[in-house]
């Protein structure tokens, strides 16, 4: 799993049916401390995720069919969590709790 | 997921069994900010309303061919919707403007060759800011 951020929707009126009545996040990809690490994915909302939220991101498809219990849909990206903190073991032992 | 523009089709007569009356077009994958990146690269239409220049997002590997109305067809890249509008949400974008891709990072981090388009870093487009 990834972890990403939303920065936006994608809009789409003709689509495969599959893609009816779901919506669709632009997800920023982050590295573990939170900065974007440059790519971004369009996955399919499943937890209600907002403008900016952290998110974990399924990018595999036999899972994403099952979270959305569509079997046969083209879909393999999906978001599947929203992230509240990530916890980064630091050098000195100590840990590190980054908020989001 | 991602966002490509068609940029043209292809036509082949003799193709791999049960992708008869399947369109396949060249599509150049973009980022989000709709800059080319990567290479292009042909992909089936499964929506069969896809034409050139029009924006879309495709769908990569074995999900490719879970589009098509056989789904077990040579298939990698699929067409799966075309793109009215890609909305940035208010609230979305932090202080300093987008995390553009390869822009604001320390030199050396991040993956090489990420931003291959050549292009200034910069948004083509002026980014709202939310109102203080």
């Amino acid at each position: 799993m990834k972890l990403g951020r939303v920065v936006g929707t994608v809009v789409s009126t003709i689509n495969a049916p599959a893609f009816d009545g779901r919506t669709l996040l632009v997800c920023d990809l982050l590295d573990p401390s939170g900065r974007p690490s440059g790519g971004y994915l369009i996955a399919v909302d499943s937890v209600g995720a907002g403008a900016g939220e952290t998110v974990l991101i399924l990018d595999e498809g036999n899972g994403a069919r099952q979270v959305l219990r569509a079997p046969g849909a083209p879909i393999r990206t999906v978001v599947v969590g929203i992230v509240d903190a990530v916890v980064e073991p630091s050098a000195t032992g100590a840990r590190h709790r980054r908020r989001r | 997921m991602q966002l490509a523009r068609v940029i043209g089709t292809v036509v082949a007569t003799i193709k791999s069994p049960g992708l008869e009356g399947v369109k396949l077009l060249v599509i150049q994958p973009l980022d989000r900010a709709l800059r080319p990146v990567g290479s292009q690269l042909v992909a089936a239409d499964a929506v069969h309303m896809a034409g050139p220049g029009e924006l879309v997002y495709f769908v990569a590997a074995r999900e490719a061919a879970q589009a098509m109305p056989d789904p077990f067809v040579p298939v990698d890249h699929a067409i799966v919707g075309i793109v009215d509008a890609v909305e940035t949400l208010a609230g979305a974008e932090r202080p300093g403007g987008p995390p553009a891709v390869g822009r604001g990072r320390p030199a050396g981090g991040g993956r090489p060759g990420a931003r291959a388009t050549g292009k200034s870093p910069r948004a083509p487009t002026p980014r709202r800011r939310p109102r203080p």
